[in-house]
């Protein structure tokens, strides 16, 4: 009873210590994937400046980025493997009695390739629909969910915003963005039917957004920085006037978000240190008290030729016995928390063999060293006074 | 090493101090107590309470060490060994035997019996074998999974003689071993005493208060107030 509540504290610790690990590494793999379904190597040109505290002002509302520019960047910057133009609008669509609401973005046919995003079937519009202003369309899943059911919506003609369209694609299945939204509620136009026909702006041409897929990682700051070099030259910015725009690199996005999982993680580190620590002077008090009591069989094994590091180790190992009890308990219910926790809150945790591993580690340092001091004083002890303690 | 004679003696004690420090007064236990015995003696030391003898006892049991003095066990001289050194000798050349029988509770006969054995790298078969060997030999083999508290006073007595020969040790030390028994039982015990001395060539030395007992050791040595007062064969 008196050791199960002295190893308390090691199994809150090694609980702890292996949700840390599962939170962690879920949350990594988690940003990892979302960082793969956005597309890789990915840079965004957003309009409008970045004031130092990195807040933009007033983006999205300055006509700074147009089509040219996106052109521009796809024929004179060599780090740059395709650039996917962004114009898009909240639209609703009809379908015989159906009608939903949803985004729909007008871009280039490589939008695709930038955003790493395979057809289900169909194909996807071209550059000749593009300069055409094709009434061509390519749709999500749940746009498909929510317009035709179980039937097959190929070739078939949808209403958006009253003007019909053919839709010649479908797009697989992508699932929730890192911000949490449905990225399967989608509609893909070619960019100019959606500047020209869909929503009306004020300037000719004028973009959201330039996705720009860089060559590889290592190429993404070249590719930034041409862009940067390139964009002021054509929006005729002068040496020390800042930009009218901004580029992003998605990775930086991602580390952001990261940031908050280690603020999870970093909390459950803290518990786990304290809890470890408290577990750990309660191993080395109950020893304590247990060398005590037992001073008369300490006397009693010296006498028969028990050696300094004999005693030592029997009471090291008695410590290492508790630590290592409490921290295979801690484990068990740190693997079941983990799961709880991902069903309950809805965070990927996961549990490899590494963190198990060290967990156990953990409570076995933990044992040995506070094991120490009592194993020690108990070896000190004079056979003599030893066998004649009371 | 050895100052006056060259002879190999079991024991040889030469002018051995113990005094224990109270507060502001000395307790001399012992006074320059000089004593040799040889391979095979059986040794009574008798004397009245407080005359020093389990005093004696312990530091010829390598348990405590006197204030000053030398002690040769066997030509070594203890004086100069640390702690586990000390360790070793009392592993490999002293079996102890205490009135108040101190085995390990909750701990059955067999395994009291192997405790020495754990400390001298004996594989736990051998362990085994031997610790029933000395069972035998002190009558006990049956209750070899009997606890302490299974066992009566003279049967746990029992079990602490098979602890203290199991190792072979040339030398038996026994602090009252009787003290707590029963006549009958005492007689017994002594028996045993008896045969591993004169069959084994164990050397006994024995503390006792009753003259009987001391009347199974060939050679009886007498205390008082710390110094040795006769030395009878
Ligand atoms: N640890 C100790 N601290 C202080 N004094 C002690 C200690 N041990 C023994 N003494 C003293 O040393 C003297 C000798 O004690 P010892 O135990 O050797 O006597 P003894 O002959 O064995 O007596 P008994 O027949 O009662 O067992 C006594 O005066 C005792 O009070
Ligand atoms: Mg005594």
């Amino acid at each position: 009873m008196r050791s199960a509540l002295t190893i308390l504290g090691i199994i809150i610790g090694v609980t702890a210590v292996i949700a840390m690990l599962a939170v962690g590494t879920g949350a990594r793999k988690e940003i990892a994937k979302q960082i793969s379904s956005m597309g890789s190597n990915l840079l965004i040109i957003l309009p409008g400046a970045t004031t130092a505290g990195g807040v933009r002002m007033g983006s999205g509302t300055q006509p700074t980025l147009s089509l040219s520019d996106a052109e521009a960047i796809q024929k004179q910057c060599p780090w740059v493997s395709d650039v996917a133009p962004i114009f898009s609008g909240i639209a609703q669509v009809v379908y015989g009695h159906q009608n939903w609401s949803t985004g729909v973005i007008g871009s280039f046919p490589n939008i695709l390739v930038v955003r790493n995003w395979p057809l289900d079937s169909g194909r996807p519009f071209t550059q000749q629909d593009v300069k055409n202003a094709t009434k061509v369309c390519i749709i999500g899943q749940t746009v498909v969910e929510n317009l035709f059911g179980s039937s097959d919506p190929l070739g078939k003609i949808i209403r958006i915003n009253k003007i019909p369209f053919t839709i010649i694609g479908v797009l697989s299945h992508k699932g929730q963005s890192a911000q949490g939204q449905d990225q399967d509620d989608t509609i893909y136009v070619p960019v100019t039917t959606a500047q020209k026909k869909l929503f009306g702006t004020s300037f000719p041409g004028m973009l959201r957004v330039i996705m720009v897929k860089a060559k590889s990682s290592e190429d993404l700051p070249l590719a930034e920085n041409q862009i940067n070099e390139l964009l002021r030259q054509r929006h005729h910015i002068g040496r020390d006037r800042e930009n009218d725009f901004t580029v992003r690199n998605l990775t930086q996005i991602m580390e952001a978000a990261e940031q908050s999982t280690r603020v999870m993680t970093l909390l459950l580190g803290a518990i786990a240190s304290v809890s470890l620590l408290v577990g750990g002077i309660g191993i080395m008090n109950i020893m304590l008290v247990s060398v005590t009591e037992r001073t008369r069989e300490i006397g009693i094994r010296m006498a028969v030729g028990a050696k300094t590091w004999d005693i030592r180790l029997q009471f090291i190992i008695e410590a290492l016995t508790l630590s290592l009890i409490g921290g295979i308990i801690g484990i068990i219910i740190g693997i079941s928390g983990s799961k709880i926790l991902s069903i309950l809150a809805g965070w990927t945790t996961i549990i490899t063999p590494f963190s198990v591993l060290l967990a156990f580690g953990f409570s076995g340092l933990v044992g040995m060293f506070f094991g120490f001091y009592p194993a020690y004083q108990a070896s000190l002890l004079n056979p003599i006074d030893a066998l004649r303690y009371e | 090493m050895v100052q006056g004679s060259s002879n190999m003696s079991l024991i040889q004690v030469r002018e051995l101090t113990k005094i224990y420090r109270l507060g502001d007064i000395d307790v001399r236990a012992l006074n320059n107590v000089s004593v040799t015995v040889e391979q095979g003696e059986s040794v009574a030391i008798m004397g009245p309470s407080g005359s020093g003898k389990s005093t004696f006892m312990h530091i010829l049991g390598c348990l405590d060490t006197p204030t000053s003095g030398r002690y040769f066990l066997e030509d070594e001289d203890i004086g100069y060994l640390g702690r586990d050194e000390l360790a070793r000798i009392r592993n490999q050349k002293i079996g102890f035997v205490f009135q108040g029988f101190n085995l390990l509770p909750r701990t059955s006969a067999l395994e009291n019996v192997e405790l020495p054995m754990l400390y001298n790298g004996i594989s736990s078969r051998e362990r085994r074998e031997r610790a029933m060997m000395a069972l035998k030999e002190v009558g006990l083999e049956d209750r070899w999974d009997h606890q302490p508290n299974q066992l009566s006073g003279g049967q746990q007595q029992r079990v602490a003689l098979a602890r203290a020969l199991v190792n072979k040790a040339p030398l038996i030390l026994a602090d009252e071993p009787t003290g707590n028994l029963d006549t009958k039982t005492s007689a017994e015990i002594m028996e045993i005493f008896v045969k591993l001395n004169s069959e084994s060539n164990i050397t006994v030395i024995l503390v006792t208060h009753e003259p009987a007992i001391a009347a199974y050791s060939r050679r009886t040595i007498k205390f008082l107030d710390g110094f040795i007062v006769g030395d009878t064969r």
